[in-house]
C-alpha cells in the first residue's frame, strides 16, 4: 500500500473536508489533559499530546448507550414491547488514536464478535469506523506496549498510520478503508514509498528504544489457574486498592457493562453502561450472597482476567496493550507491570 | 444482524402460586409472534432472561420441557427488583423473554445412561424440565433407570406437587420425596434431609450412571460426600450454577468462574470441571 | 522529610518488635513519580519500606475501617482528624491504635507539577521548600508553596490533633488564610449561573467513584448510588445523575469532612470536587462553630441537638 504526504498547511482543510463525509473524533484538550471528543464543525484535532486521559474506546463503545426503547402506555398497541433504538449515524473516523488503543479494539472484538453471538452495537460501530493512528514519537515512561504485543509504531488494527516527521505527516495507508478516508479528505500527495519507509523506520527505532519499562508474559499460559488464584501475593497487591473504577474505565481493553431500564412517564429505554469488576455490586446475587465479596477477590479478578483467563481462552496474548493509563491514574499506585511480573514468575524460581 | 439482546414479546397466560409462603410462582408464557416459539427451541437445563419492561431482566431456568408445545414455563422466586415486579403481574400482561441461553444438561452424554436427579428447594425447575423430557414416550427408551430425589422444608414448599404425586405412581421412574419436617398426619413420603436419603436409596456410581445435583449450597455441600461414598466420579456429577448475570451471552463480564462464563459456557458443569475453577459462584 | 522517614521507620520497627501492634500502616515508594502506595508493614524488617515525602496524599484512615487488629498508623494532620471521626463513628477503637503523628508541611499536587514542566515528569526531588522537577523537557525548580494541593494551602491543622508519638516537633500552623474564597464566589452566583457552573464542573465525570472510594468518610456497606430498591440515582452519566451523586455525597460528609483532599487527588479527570464539601465545611463552621476531627470529646453537630442550634432554615 502507498504512503501519502500531508503537509501541515493542508491539514486543517483536509479535516474540514473530512467532516462532510464522516463524524470525526480526535483528541482535544480539556482542562489539563486530552480526551477523545467528536469534533464540532470548526474544531481541529489537537495532536500535541502524549496520550489521552481516557482511551479511544468510547468512540465505538460509549459509556452510556441506548439499546431499546418502549412505551408503557397501554393504549398503544405495542406497549411493553422493546424496539431497537434507531441508529442513524454514518461513518466515523478516529483521528490520532495511538497504536495501543487501536490494538485494544482487536482484543475487545474477541468478546463482542463471536461465532455464536454478535453484539450489534459494538460490531456495527467498529465496522463503520476508520482508525487513523498517530505513531508515538515520544512514548511515556509508563508505556510498555513493546512487551504487550505492540509498539509505538504498531500498525495492528489501524487503517492509516500517521507519522509526524518535522512539518509533515507521512500517512501510511494500511487498508482500503484508510485509502478511502484520505481520499475523502483530499490528501493525495503520494510519497516515495521506499524513502518514506526509511524515515518511518528511523523514527520507529528511536521510539522503540525510548520504551524503558516492560512486562514478562511468557509463563502466564503455563501457570496453573488455581495455583495462581491462590497465590499469596494477592493480599499485598490488593491492600492499597480502594476499589474505584478508574483503572477499568480508563482501560482501552476493559469491556464489562451493565444493563439498566430507565423510565420517564410512559417512555422507557433499556440502556447499557460501562461497569467495573472493582464494584461489589457487579457480582452481587439477589440473595445477598456475593461470590467476590472482598477487595482481594475483585482485584484478583481484574488481573486474572487480563493476564490469565484471557490468555487461556483465546491463546493470543494478554488483554492489555501496555498503554499505561491505569499505572498513571491509579490513586494508590497499583501497577499492572509489577502484578503481571509477579504472576508470570510465580512458582518458577523457588526462593 | 440479529440482536441477541432483543427479547421476544410474550403474554402471561397463567400464573400459579406454587408454595405456601407464596414466594414461588410459576409463569406460563405464550409468544405473541408464533414464529418466535420456533426460534426459542431449547433443551432442558437452559435458561432465559425474563424481561420485565421498565424494570430489567432476570436469568431464570426454563421449567417447561421441550416436549411441551405452545407455551414456556418459568418458576420464579421473589427476591429482587425484577422478580418482585413479576410477582405483581397477572395473566394477560405483556413482557419479554430472551433466549434460550446457556449450554443445557449434556443430553448426548446422558443417552443410554442411568440418571439420578437430586434437587432441593426451588432449584427444581430445570430438573422438572429434564424429567418431563426424559419421561416423554419418544424419549423414555433413550435412558436407563431414572431416580429422582427431591426435598423441601415442608410439604407446602414442594414445587409441582401434582406432578410429583403422579410420577410417584409410575414404574418407569423412582421418585423419593422428602421434607425436613411436617406435622401433616397424612404425609405419606419421607421426612428428613436429602443427603441421608440419597445415601440409602441412590444407586451406586458407575460408568453408566450420572447424577444431576441442583439445590441450595448447604444441600450440595452435604450431598457431595454421599456421592463420593457411592462411588460417583466427579465427571459423572453434573451441576447447574447460578451467578449474577446481565447479558446472558458471555459479554458483560460478571458471571465468570475462571475463564468460563456461567451464562454461556454453563450454567451446567461437571463437578470435575468446577473443581479446576475458582469457586466464585 | 528524611528525618521524618527515619523516625517513622524506627517507631514502626519498635512497635512491631515489642508486639505493641500487629501491623503498621504507612506508605511505600511508588513505581511512578509523585505516587506512593499505601502499605502495611507486618514485620520489623518490612518497616524499612516505609517512606515519607510530599506525595503521601491519600488518607490512610481509609485502611482502618472495621479492622480488628492492633494497628500502628502514620498520620498527618488531616489523617488524624479523620481518625478522630472514625473513632467517634465507631469504625475503629482508640485502644486499637498507636498513632504515629507527622507534622505536615503540605502535599504537592501532581497536576501542578506536570503543568510546571508542561507534561511528562521523570523525577521529583524535594529539598526543603524547593522542588526540582526532572522531565524530558529539562529540569525546573519551583517553590513548594506554589505547587501544593489546594486543600494543603488552605489547611489550618497541619499538626495531628491526636497522636501517641510524634516524629518531630509541631510545625507552625498557617494563619490568615481565607479558606472559603472559592465558596463565596459560587454563593454569589444566581441560581442559573450556579447550575451552569456545576454542570460544566461535572461534565467530565465518568462515575468511577474514585472520589467516593478515596474518601475515608465513604465507608457505607452499600452506597446510595448502588441502592436499587428504591433506586435513588440513575447509573448513566446523565448530567442530572452526575450532579445528584456529587451533591448527595457531599451532604453525607457534612460536619465530617476534614478537607484532606483525597477525593480531588484521586479523580482521574481532574474535577475539583472539594468545592462541594468546602461549602458544607463553611456552613458547619458558621452555623455550629464546628471543625471536624479536632477532639474526641465533642459529638459532631449533625449527631446532636442543642437548644441554641440555629433554626433560621425553618420558614
Amino acid at each position: 500500500m502507498k504512503t501519502i504526504t500531508i503537509e501541515m498547511s493542508q491539514w486543517a482543510a483536509g479535516i474540514a473536508k473530512l467532516k462532510d463525509a464522516y463524524r470525526v473524533w480526535s483528541p482535544v484538550r480539556e482542562n489539563d489533559y486530552h480526551v477523545f471528543k467528536e469534533l464540532n464543525k470548526d474544531a481541529l484535532p489537537d495532536l500535541d499530546f502524549s496520550n489521552t486521559r481516557l482511551s479511544a474506546k468510547q468512540a465505538i463503545y460509549p459509556q452510556t448507550q441506548k439499546m431499546f426503547e418502549y412505551t408503557l402506555d397501554e393504549s398503544r398497541p405495542d406497549h411493553h414491547i422493546m424496539h431497537e433504538a434507531p441508529d442513524t449515524t454514518g461513518p466515523q473516523a478516529v483521528i490520532g488514536i495511538r497504536p495501543c488503543d487501536a490494538a485494544a479494539f482487536l482484543l475487545v472484538q474477541k468478546n463482542f464478535n463471536t461465532p455464536q453471538y454478535k453484539d450489534p452495537y459494538w460490531v456495527k460501530a467498529y465496522e463503520k469506523t476508520t482508525l487513523v493512528g498517530l505513531a508515538c514519537n515520544n512514548p511515556c515512561s509508563t508505556c510498555f506496549c513493546t512487551s504487550a504485543g505492540g509498539g509505538p509504531f504498531d500498525e495492528k488494527g489501524l487503517d492509516v498510520l500517521l507519522v509526524a516527521d518535522k512539518d509533515q505527516y507521512l500517512a501510511k495507508v494500511l487498508t482500503d478503508k484508510g485509502a478511502k478516508l484520505l481520499d475523502a479528505a483530499g490528501f493525495k500527495d503520494e510519497a516515495d514509498a521506499a524513502g518514506a519507509q526509511v524515515t518511518i523506520d528511523a523514527l520507529r527505532e528511536k521510539a522503540d528504544a525510548a520504551i524503558n519499562s516492560e512486562i514478562a508474559t511468557d509463563q502466564l499460559g503455563a501457570q496453573e489457574t488455581l495455583t495462581l488464584y491462590d497465590a499469596p501475593f494477592w493480599e499485598e497487591v490488593a491492600f492499597a486498592c480502594i476499589n474505584c473504577g478508574t483503572c477499568t474505565y480508563l482501560c482501552p481493553t476493559c469491556w464489562c457493562f451493565d444493563i439498566q431500564d430507565e423510565v420517564r412517564g410512559h417512555n422507557g429505554v433499556r440502556m447499557r453502561n460501562w461497569d467495573s469488576c472493582m464494584f461489589p455490586l457487579f457480582t452481587l446475587h439477589g440473595s445477598g450472597h456475593n461470590p467476590r465479596d472482598t477487595k482481594i477477590h475483585r482485584v484478583r479478578q481484574r488481573f486474572m482476567h487480563k493476564l490469565k483467563y484471557f490468555v487461556d481462552k483465546y491463546d493470543d496474548g494478554i488483554q492489555c496493550t501496555g498503554c499505561g493509563r491505569c499505572v498513571r491514574a491509579c490513586p494508590v499506585n497499583i501497577d499492572i507491570r509489577n502484578v503481571c511480573n509477579q504472576m508470570n514468575r510465580f512458582g518458577t524460581c523457588p526462593a | 444482524m440479529e440482536n441477541p439482546y432483543l427479547p421476544y414479546p410474550v403474554r402471561i397466560d397463567e400464573v400459579i402460586t406454587e408454595t405456601e409462603d407464596k414466594n414461588l410462582k410459576t409463569f406460563k408464557f405464550v409468544f405473541l409472534n408464533e414464529s418466535d416459539e420456533t426460534k426459542f427451541a431449547y433443551r432442558a437445563g437452559q435458561f432465559a432472561e425474563l424481561s420485565v419492561t421498565g424494570k430489567g431482566e432476570i436469568p431464570i431456568g426454563i421449567a417447561s420441557s421441550p416436549t411441551e408445545k405452545g407455551f414456556v414455563k418459568f418458576t420464579v422466586n421473589k427476591v429482587g427488583l425484577v422478580s418482585s415486579e413479576l410477582h405483581n403481574m397477572q395473566a394477560g400482561d405483556i413482557m419479554g423473554i430472551r433466549g434460550p441461553l446457556g449450554n443445557s444438561y449434556p443430553w448426548d452424554v446422558l443417552e443410554g445412561k442411568n440418571v439420578v436427579i437430586i434437587g432441593g428447594g426451588f432449584a427444581f425447575t430445570t430438573l422438572r424440565s429434564s424429567i418431563i423430557h426424559m419421561l416423554h414416550p419418544d424419549n423414555r427408551a433413550k435412558f436407563g433407570d431414572i431416580h429422582v430425589f427431591y426435598g423441601a422444608r415442608t410439604p407446602g414448599m414442594l414445587l409441582y406437587r401434582d406432578e410429583l404425586a403422579a410420577w410417584e405412581q409410575r414404574d418407569d421412574i423412582n421418585v423419593h420425596i422428602t421434607v425436613d419436617s411436617t406435622d401433616d398426619p397424612n404425609w405419606k413420603y419421607n421426612v428428613g434431609l436429602i443427603p441421608p436419603l440419597a445415601e440409602e436409596k441412590a444407586p451406586p456410581g458407575d460408568a453408566d450412571t450420572y447424577a444431576i445435583v441442583c439445590g441450595p449450597p448447604i444441600m450440595i455441600k452435604f450431598t457431595q460426600p454421599v456421592l463420593d461414598n457411592l462411588g460417583y466420579d466427579h465427571d459423572h456429577i453434573i451441576m447447574s450454577l447460578e451467578n449474577r448475570m446481565k447479558c446472558g451471552i458471555g459479554m458483560c463480564g460478571r458471571c465468570n468462574i475462571g475463564k468460563d462464563f456461567v451464562c454461556k459456557d454453563g450454567p451446567v458443569f461437571t463437578l470435575a470441571e468446577i473443581n479446576t475453577r475458582p469457586k466464585e459462584y | 522529610m528524611l528525618q521524618y522517614q527515619d523516625k517513622i521507620q524506627a517507631i514502626a520497627a519498635r512497635l512491631l518488635k515489642e508486639c505493641k501492634v500487629d501491623l503498621v500502616i504507612g506508605f511505600r515508594r511508588g513505581t511512578v513519580p509523585m505516587m506512593n502506595e499505601p502499605y502495611v508493614a507486618r514485620t520489623a524488617e518490612q518497616t524499612t519500606n516505609l517512606i515519607w515525602d510530599s506525595h503521601c496524599g491519600i488518607n490512610l484512615t481509609n485502611y482502618l475501617t472495621d479492622r480488628k487488629e492492633k494497628i500502628g498508623i502514620v498520620a498527618k494532620g488531616c489523617d488524624s482528624r479523620n481518625i478522630v471521626t472514625h473513632i467517634l463513628e465507631n469504625k475503629i477503637e482508640r485502644d486499637q491504635l498507636y498513632i504515629i503523628g507527622v507534622p505536615c508541611q503540605g502535599m504537592v499536587d501532581k497536576r501542578k507539577i506536570a503543568q510546571a514542566v508542561n507534561g511528562a515528569v521523570d523525577q521529583v526531588i524535594e529539598n526543603g521548600n524547593e522542588i526540582t522537577i526532572k522531565g524530558p523537557a529539562g529540569d525546573k525548580t519551583v517553590t513548594k508553596a506554589d505547587v501544593l494541593q489546594n486543600n494543603c494551602s488552605l489547611c489550618k491543622h497541619r499538626n495531628p490533633t491526636i497522636h501517641d508519638e510524634m516524629v518531630a516537633e509541631p510545625v507552625a500552623e498557617q494563619t490568615d488564610i481565607d479558606a472559603y474564597e472559592s465558596v463565596r464566589a459560587i454563593e454569589a452566583m444566581d441560581i442559573d449561573a450556579k447550575r451552569a457552573y456545576f454542570e460544566k464542573l461535572l461534565e467530565p465525570c465518568i462515575r468511577c467513584y474514585a472520589c467516593r472510594n478515596a474518601c475515608p468518610l465513604c465507608y457505607c456497606p452499600t452506597c446510595f448510588v448502588d441502592e436499587h430498591r428504591p433506586q435513588w440515582v440513575g447509573k448513566s452519566t446523565d448530567p442530572v445523575d452526575n450532579m445528584t451523586f456529587h451533591f448527595l455525597r457531599a451532604y453525607h460528609c457534612a460536619g465530617r469532612c476534614t478537607d484532606c483532599g483525597a477525593c480531588e487527588r484521586a479523580c482521574p479527570v481532574g474535577i475539583k470536587v472539594r468545592i462541594f464539601t468546602k461549602k458544607l465545611e463553611k456552613d458547619c463552621l458558621e452555623l455550629f462553630g464546628w471543625e471536624a476531627g479536632l477532639s474526641l470529646d465533642t459529638r459532631p453537630p449533625l449527631d446532636v441537638y442543642r437548644p441554641e442550634d440555629p433554626d433560621d432554615f425553618i420558614k
